[in-house]
């Protein structure tokens, strides 16, 4: 990589050609001089820009008015280019040539720190689509067939003749096309491979393998080309990475990058043991979110819970501080009252759970899931419990779940305000601000674990945590338990270890 | 025939008959070597091996069909389970670096099974099957097919009785066994209509324009509604069920529905009057929407998958051929042009092919003066499941090796034009 032969020179002089527009793919790295402190600011800014793009994406439905309004300021604030022409100038100065600059530059930055491992890999790739997905679809379609031109990507039409053939499953398989404009539009016929993200909602026509693609959602093809593209940048750059980790400038600083994203992981170590198998009854109730006490409840009624509800579960208990064999006692006891013999579930069950705490297999010690995971991954289907309650509910049964748990009716229309929203996350909050009487968490939940460490901080259910000792650690770990503060305070104590086996983590379910 | 007389002690004695003379290895071989493109292929392939009491051996791998015959012969599992082809042999995972032994290929596979849909269903339960929910699987074979071959534009689909309470399906075409765990699961999720646990009542909502994927199904599944759902099932027949499908409409549908279903026992009328007013009810109002008569027909009848089996490059399945340990049956082929006609009580189970085979020995002692001795064991053992009731179900899986085969030679005659070209 070009980083590595840096020289103290600063090139002058500007690239109108590498900068012809505002939206690129990547293709050239930077070749001219960087100074360390520019790579710096650079890399942190462009590190502040893809969390907000997780942030927002968690926050809002992806691409709503909202989300877009949120991520324009950011992109503005930041100092990255958000305009089509070169000749802007906004308040702060920087010329829009100089954000396109920072734009490359920083990009290629982050692609050396986040080429380190599957995980890293992964979570860049997903917020650097976001970010391309939301600046591609702002252009106007003159910039967007430009974008195509310049980047020499071309994709297959089809015949006024098809089209006409195709009419009926043309309209009925993409939203917001009619008979009077499909005439208009142009469609492209590629791979359904290439097209995925339309496959999988079902939001395009597909035929003997072949996605037929409006004009109007090219940006899915786009995006596609620009994934395999990065992804394949981020093996290579994984390659000379070694090189560049000799670089005794850049190898910290490349580090303290790529742990900033990880935020608390709730692994349990600092918990264990703190937790008796009596207490987890009256804790499901007091302290537990919802989609937690959702689990308890079933495991206690059907004496059984599905492979989901078991992972969900738990981790979530490990992180609560079971130890594996408390884990192994409270599972065990649940699901011999119900179908299963204690040998059956020695046979059966106890080894996923010693799994679950690393002690089989492959020996991951995995971690409990986030809200994220939880929403958006593995969907609950027939006879599971698991999944996130404001997510996986129908509205009516969530209204009288909560009925029963004593949400006050005005509470329960803000809650149910928000889950409408699709901002389950929020209402999980104010779920929590309800139930323990607050005015504001004080805290943005994104996490089942944090929830309970927040409800026992406020219910003094900490007491007994604090009386343990083990000073040093300690400090850090509450320090860090949001997620936002956490990178510049603890980047070393986010255990690195975890991030490594991810891969090995989603295979394995 | 004291055919179904299959018990599960006695499976240790059977075992080791049907691996040595009915488990067709040199087709399982076939198969699994995909005309030999790559030697690897077939020796990075994962097996694994649920022996007697639940003893899991997996990371198998073998060199050759010979390796393989023999490891099974002397093993005798009671299930045979399929995993991915890997970047080395499995045997060797723990051999080569953590990280470095990764899933790089396999069938794209699906997963029906019955307890899937227990919440509708009211002749059975769990593992129970009857030939009235049997319609489930077939109309879920249906459905699956058509879209697997029309829209994805796969082949080699290899459909499969699990042996107990569901079908497997192999999808063998190159292009699948290539695909990506993120392009897995988006097919996966393209073919999901279903969806929601125990929490959500309404399963599943269908909003305009109606995908002609869902219309395709629909055709499917209206051909069998009313003798499965309303005859078979009396959908509309008990307090309990009618009150079960009324919650999936909203509120003035339903206090409507009521009043008429007064008057009307019949459940096939009452089925009647519900399409009618949900018809009639869409056509007044000026939203989008409200098809509420087909949601019901899919939430009772549109094929469950597993999603999670189909995602993972990784994901064990049940090998073909293998037998079911507690239902004696043998994985068989199914035929999809014949769907309609399978009826899983009628696949043989290990104790008849033993029996067949017992009884076909004992003809051919009779005629035995005539019997060439120099004959192979391995013609033997052709003519051995020949005589027995798997002989139809090894012709499919033949049927199907073929059929692969030539579309491979087809492949190779386009590949060589194109360099001719050049």
């Amino acid at each position: 990589m070009q980083f590595t032969r840096r020289t103290k020179k600063v090139a002058l002089g500007s690239n109108p050609e590498l900068y012809g527009h505002c939206l690129q793919l990547y293709g050239q790295p930077p070749l001219e001089s960087v100074s360390l402190v520019q790579f710096e600011t650079f890399a942190v800014e462009r590190l502040k820009l893809l969390k907000s793009v997780e942030n927002l994406g968690v926050s809002y439905v992806k691409m709503s008015d909202d989300y877009q309004k949120k991520l324009s300021t950011e992109l503005c604030s930041l100092n990255f280019p958000h305009r089509t022409s070169v000749e802007d100038k906004n308040q702060t100065g920087s010329t829009e040539y100089e954000k396109r600059r920072k734009d490359h530059i920083s990009h290629f930055i982050l692609r050396l720190a986040y080429c380190q491992t599957e995980d890293l890999r992964r979570w860049f790739i997903q917020q650097e689509m976001d970010l391309f997905r939301y600046r591609f679809s702002i252009l106007s379609a003159k910039y967007k067939t430009e974008f195509l031109h310049r980047n020499n990507l071309k994709y297959d039409t089809i015949s006024i003749e098809e089209k006409k053939t195709l009419k009926d499953e043309l309209i009925n398989s993409s939203y917001g096309i009619s008979g009077a404009t499909i005439a208009e539009q142009e469609f492209y016929r590629v791979p359904f491979q290439d097209a995925l993200d339309l496959v999988r909602l079902r939001k395009v026509f597909l035929q003997v393998g072949y996605a037929y693609i409006p004009h109007q959602d090219i940006v899915t093809i786009v995006l596609n080309d620009f994934r395999t593209r990065l992804s394949k940048a981020l093996a290579l750059t994984a390659r000379s990475l070694p090189a560049v980790q000799s670089d005794e400038r850049l190898q910290p600083l490349l580090n303290h990058l790529s742990h900033a994203y990880v935020g608390q992981d709730y692994s349990f170590q600092k918990n264990i043991g703190k937790v008796s198998l009596e207490q987890i009854d009256p804790l499901s109730t007091t302290s537990f979110p919802l989609c937690m006490r959702q689990l308890h409840k079933a495991l206690r009624e059907q004496h059984h819970l599905r492979h989901g509800g078991r992972m969900q579960y738990g981790l979530f208990l490990k992180g609560v501080g079971l130890t594996l064999e408390q884990a192994l006692q409270f599972w065990r006891a649940e699901f011999v009252k119900g179908k299963v013999d204690s040998e059956k579930f020695d046979k059966a069950y106890a080894y996923s759970i010693r799994h679950m705490f690393g002690k089989e297999g492959k020996r991951t010690d995995y971690t409990p899931y986030s809200c994220m995971k939880v929403i958006l991954s593995n969907p609950p289907s027939q006879g599971d419990y698991h999944g996130c309650p404001f997510r996986h509910s129908d509205p009516e049964l969530l209204k009288q779940k909560l009925q029963s748990y004593k949400i006050s009716p005005g509470g329960l229309v803000q809650i149910l305000d928000l889950v409408k929203g699709m901002h389950y996350q929020l209402a999980c909050q104010k779920y929590f601000e309800l139930t323990h009487s607050v005015e504001d968490a004080g805290f943005s939940l994104n996490h089942p674990n944090q929830y309970f460490t927040e409800s026992q901080k406020l219910l003094g259910g900490g007491k007994e945590v604090k009386k343990e000792v083990e000073p040093p650690q300690r400090g850090q770990e509450i320090a860090g338990s949001n997620a936002q503060s956490a990178p510049t305070q603890s980047p070393k104590v986010q255990a690195l270890d975890k991030m490594g086996d991810l891969e090995s983590f989603f295979l394995d379910e | 025939m004291p055919t179904s007389d299959y018990d599960p002690a006695c499976l240790p004695d059977l075992l080791p008959l049907y691996y040595r003379r009915l488990f067709p290895f040199s087709q399982y071989y076939r198969w699994l070597t995909y005309g030999g493109v790559s030697k690897s292929y077939f020796q990075n392939r994962e097996f694994s091996f649920t022996l007697k009491d639940d003893i899991y051996v997996r990371y198998q791998s073998f060199s050759t069909q010979n390796e393989l015959e023999k490891e099974i012969q002397k093993m005798n599992p009671y299930k045979i389970d399929i995993g991915a082809v890997y970047s080395h042999r499995p045997s060797q995972h723990n051999t080569v670096k953590s990280g470095a032994f990764q899933a790089l290929e396999k069938e794209l596979v699906f997963d029906i099974d019955m307890t899937d849909y227990d919440d509708v269903r009211s002749c059975c339960s769990a593992a129970d099957i009857c030939s009235k929910c049997w319609t489930l699987m077939t109309i879920a074979i249906r459905i699956l097919d058509r879209a697997l071959r029309e829209d994805f534009g796969f082949q080699h689909l290899l459909w499969v009785y699990s042996g107990r309470r569901g079908v497997h399906c192999w999808v063998c075409d190159e292009a699948a066994r290539k695909l990506s765990v993120t392009a897995r699961s988006a097919v996966a999720e393209y073919l999901s209509l279903v969806k929601g646990g125990e929490e959500t009542v309404r399963k599943v909502v269908l909003s305009d324009p109606i995908h002609p994927f869902i219309s395709q199904s629909l055709g499917v599944v209206e051909n069998y509604f009313n003798k499965y759902a309303i005859v078979d099932q009396e959908l509309l027949a008990s307090k309990e069920s009618v009150d079960r499908v009324l919650s999936l409409l909203p509120e003035d549908v339903r206090k409507e529905l009521l009043v008429h279903y007064q008057n009307e026992k019949n459940p096939v009328n009452r089925w009647g009057i519900l399409t009618d007013l949900v018809n009639q009810k869409r056509e007044m109002s000026s939203k989008k929407g409200g098809y509420f008569e087909k949601e019901i027909m899919l939430q009772y009848c549109y094929p469950r998958l597993d999603v999670n089996v189909s995602k993972g490059v990784n994901h064990l399945l049940k090998s073909p051929f293998s037998i079911h340990p507690k239902t004696g049956r043998v994985s068989v082929p199914i035929d999809v042009r014949n769907v309609d006609k399978f009826n899983p009580f009628e696949v043989p189970t290990i104790s008849l092919l033993c029996e067949e085979l017992d009884k076909s020995r004992a003809d051919e002692e009779e005629d035995g003066i005539k019997n060439n001795e120099t004959q192979s064991a391995e013609r033997r053992k052709i003519r051995d499941y020949k005589r027995t009731s798997l002989a139809k179900y090894i012709k499919l899986f033949d049927q199907f090796l073929d059929a692969m085969a030539h579309t491979r030679k087809g492949e190779i005659l386009k590949k060589s034009d194109l360099q001719k070209e050049f």
